[in-house]
């Protein structure tokens, strides 16, 4: 760690005397007392028409208020469930005294993109799960709301850049520009590395672009942290594909010291049931990227997307529920989400799917579909659905949904969005000769330093989870960027 | 960079564009495609690569006008630049010699077929190029394959050129009179779906390249799937090249029209 990152962190630091005071100036029961805040939301028929972000933020008045709720553990717990180890109580009593700029420092010591997770991030399954206000039956610090609110309101605070101005270290190389590929080159751009980003599409951003709905994070968000990025030195190169437009050998003879894979689960899977590839079915990857990539629907844009009416979204994450919603969006009348376990099992976070409810998307949990029917030009008119019920928990500890005998249903349809998950993309290791893959595809690294069977590449995110989240990729990134530092400087 | 340098129509709807792409020019294999997007709001077109100039640094595309986006790229001129050119995308066409190989294409599937033609004649096939369309202003590159093939059947429908009848008509001609080991048929979806069947009937390992609907081209949307052999399959990343004799071409041909 540089010199500016000890000096912050003492300053902010809990023996800081601006805490030890800040502490001293409420009751634990005042702070305690406190209800929390609730995030002000664009009405539901509103938003149905338009992609405005649904969540507001807080106002400035509300985060203080909220900011006093955090009793500044002596030993914080939110902090070990938070993948990238962000000094939450150090960034929110920022807050409660007003210096939100400092607060937005904090959290960028260890995290690349605070506006993104503070949006994305499953706060309820990390950082606010721990909270000591679950001991006390009371609802965890929205530290989320905050994270968001610090990013959103420190004005143009650029990341530490002392570093990056003068680069001094090795060039690095990183395939893939989503939250493993720009938390990585952000971390190493901070320890003076020069980092170039390739991205295979003519966006910066990777899942956070084409993925995830401007009306749960807005592209200009997505833009504000790569433009922070950039100012740290960091590079970034789109329409490159690593294996296919360069390869592995010509980055290394182009003085290239390390690669970092960060190419995602490209791959859409489908579930190979009869009538999936008639007209009008179609991955959720498909048409999330026809709308948030490639503009469909504005004015405009060539690119074509189907407008359902009556629109059936398979699978209950996350994804399921940004497909969904879109759909809602894009003039489905009646729009369903299609999953076969029940809600308790459901993977999306539960804000979504209370936002899903809000804007009439209709729930058919226990259902699984087995086939769908087409009409004589091959466009989807109808779903066979599965009844299912729940029997003994699975290997993923959820109870595991065994068909009902007969009890099979015909709804009619004119899309289906498939969302049943994805598989690593091919294309990187497919090009990479001796690089270590598992059976599924991932690229099999060591857990601790994100080091693949080859020594100068490291990897992390969906490449090597197969499927997960926005601050999970982050952390691989972390670190990675922390072992990579290690192997090259020796230390 | 996604400069286009030269310019020449073929027909009315028929561009050939020479651009600058220097890293694709030196990593493209035959059978690799590009997507392309010629400014901001247009679609991501996947074309592939019917030629490569690594000392001038620039890929030859044949583009056909069949659309909204592919008009802006037929529209534009020698000077103007693509906001983004990505590739080379998909699997090399596997290049082996064989014997005597029938490289047939129709339309615009001559573009992607030209390569493949260079590519079995250097690996020391003995190749007979069938090259098929409705009318004699349709034939293109004919002089391109020639240097290439040990001969070149026109076919045409109305008989303007060469020989009237379809491409299958000259297929089977060769068939019928000398040992055929492999055929390669790249064009409309229907015309290779009747070669296929020729040729299934006569035993002859036939490879098409298959032109479906795509939107990033990196096996990430499925937009692009195909059933074959009874799977599903991605053209983008395990094609574009197929056993054709394995294609169900009837669904992919529906799945064409998933945007008419």
């Amino acid at each position: 760690m540089n010199d500016t990152a000890m000096k912050d962190l003492s300053e902010n630091s809990r023996m800081a005397p601006w805490r030890e005071d800040l502490r001293g100036s409420r009751s634990a029961k005042e702070r305690t007392s406190t209800p929390r805040v609730k995030m002000p939301e664009l009405d539901p028929t509103y938003r149905v028409t338009c992609n405005d972000e649904v969540n507001r933020g807080l106002t400035p008045a509300q985060a203080a208020v909220e900011a006093t709720r955090c009793l500044d553990c002596p030993d914080p717990q939110c902090v070990t469930g938070c993948p990238v180890g962000i000094d939450i109580p150090g960034f929110i009593k920022n807050i409660e005294r007003g210096c939100v700029g400092e607060a937005l420092e904090v959290i960028r010591l260890t995290s690349a993109l605070p506006a993104v997770c503070g949006r994305v991030c499953p706060q309820e399954k990390q950082c606010e799960s721990r909270c000591i206000y679950n001991k006390m039956k009371k609802q965890p610090v929205a530290i989320g709301y905050l994270e968001r609110f610090a990013a959103d309101n420190a004005g143009n605070v650029p990341s530490d850049t002392s570093a990056g101005q003068q680069p001094h270290g090795a060039r690095i190389a990183v395939a893939g520009s989503g939250p493993a590929g720009l938390s990585f080159a952000g971390d190493m751009a901070r320890r003076g590395y020069r980092v170039t980003v390739f991205e295979a599409l003519h966006e910066i951003g990777g899942v956070l672009k084409y993925g995830i709905p401007q009306f749960r994070l807005p592209n200009s968000i997505v833009d504000r942290e790569i433009e922070s990025l950039k100012a740290s030195g960091v590079e970034f190169v789109k329409d490159c594909i690593v294996g296919k437009t360069i390869s592995y050998d010509d980055l290394l003879s182009d003085g290239y010291k390390a690669l970092f894979v960060a190419s995602g689960a490209g791959l859409p899977r489908f579930m190979g049931i009869p009538g999936e590839n008639y007209i009008g079915v179609m991955s959720c990857n498909e048409y999330l990227t026809r709308v948030n990539l490639m503009g469909a629907g504005t004015e405009g844009y060539d690119t074509p997307v189907a407008r359902g009416k009556h629109v059936a979204v398979i699978g209950g994450g996350n994804t399921a529920m940004d497909a969904v919603r879109t759909a809602r969006r894009m003039g489905a009348e009646r729009a369903m989400v299609v999953y076969r376990r029940g809600e308790e099992e459901m993977p999306a976070r539960v804000e979504e799917v209370k936002h899903a409810r809000e804007e009439g998307v209709e729930f058919l949990t226990l259902h699984n579909p087995v086939e769908y029917i087409a009409d004589d030009s091959g466009h989807v008119r109808s779903m066979k659905l599965q009844r299912m019920q729940l029997g003994e928990p699975d290997e993923s500890g959820r109870r595991s949904p065994v068909p009902v005998d007969g009890a099979i249903e015909e709804i009619p349809v004119d899309m289906v969005i498939v969302s049943v998950g994805v598989s690593p993309n091919p294309l990187i290791p497919a090009s990479i000769d001796g690089l270590d893959v598992s059976r599924r595809g991932t690229i099999v690294v060591n857990d601790a330093t994100m080091q693949s069977s080859i020594p100068t590449i490291y990897a992390g995110g969906d490449i090597v989870r197969g499927g997960a989240t926005v601050i999970l990729a982050m952390g691989d990134g972390r670190r990675a960027a922390e072992a990579l530092h290690a192997a090259l400087s020796g230390c | 960079m996604n400069r286009i340098v030269e310019k020449e129509y073929f027909s009315d709807r028929v561009v050939k564009m020479i651009v600058e792409a220097p890293m694709i020019a030196r990593s493209r294999r035959a059978g690799h495609f590009v997507i392309v997007r010629a400014d901001e709001g247009c679609e991501r077109i996947p074309l592939t690569i019917a030629d490569a100039d690594t000392v001038r640094g620039t890929i030859t595309l044949v583009i056909q006008n069949v659309g909204v986006s592919t008009a802006k790229i037929c529209a534009m001129e020698p000077g103007d630049a693509f906001a983004d050119v990505v590739g080379p995308l998909g699997r090399a066409t596997h290049i082996e010699r064989v014997g005597t190989v029938v490289c047939c294409g129709g339309g615009v599937g001559v573009a992607p077929l030209l390569p493949i033609v260079k590519a079995m004649k250097d690996a020391g096939n003995r190749v007979v190029t069938v090259l098929a369309a409705r009318t004699r202003d349709l034939i293109i590159l004919e002089e391109q394959v020639r240097p290439y093939s040990d001969e070149v059947i026109i076919m045409t429908d109305d008989g303007s050129y060469g020989r009237k009848g379809l491409v299958t008509h000259g297929v089977e001609e060769v068939i019928n009179r000398e040992t055929v080991d492999m055929v390669v048929t790249i064009g409309p979806a229907v015309m290779m779906k009747f070669v296929s069947q020729l040729t299934r009937r006569y035993g002859v390992p036939t490879m098409c390249s298959l032109n479906t609907i795509m939107v990033d081209g990196t096996g990430m949307c499925g937009a692009c799937r195909v059933t074959v052999g009874g799977k599903t399959r991605f053209v983008c990343i395990d094609g574009p090249e197929f056993d054709a004799h394995q294609v169900d071409f009837d669904e992919m041909m529906m799945r064409l029209r998933s945007y008419n």
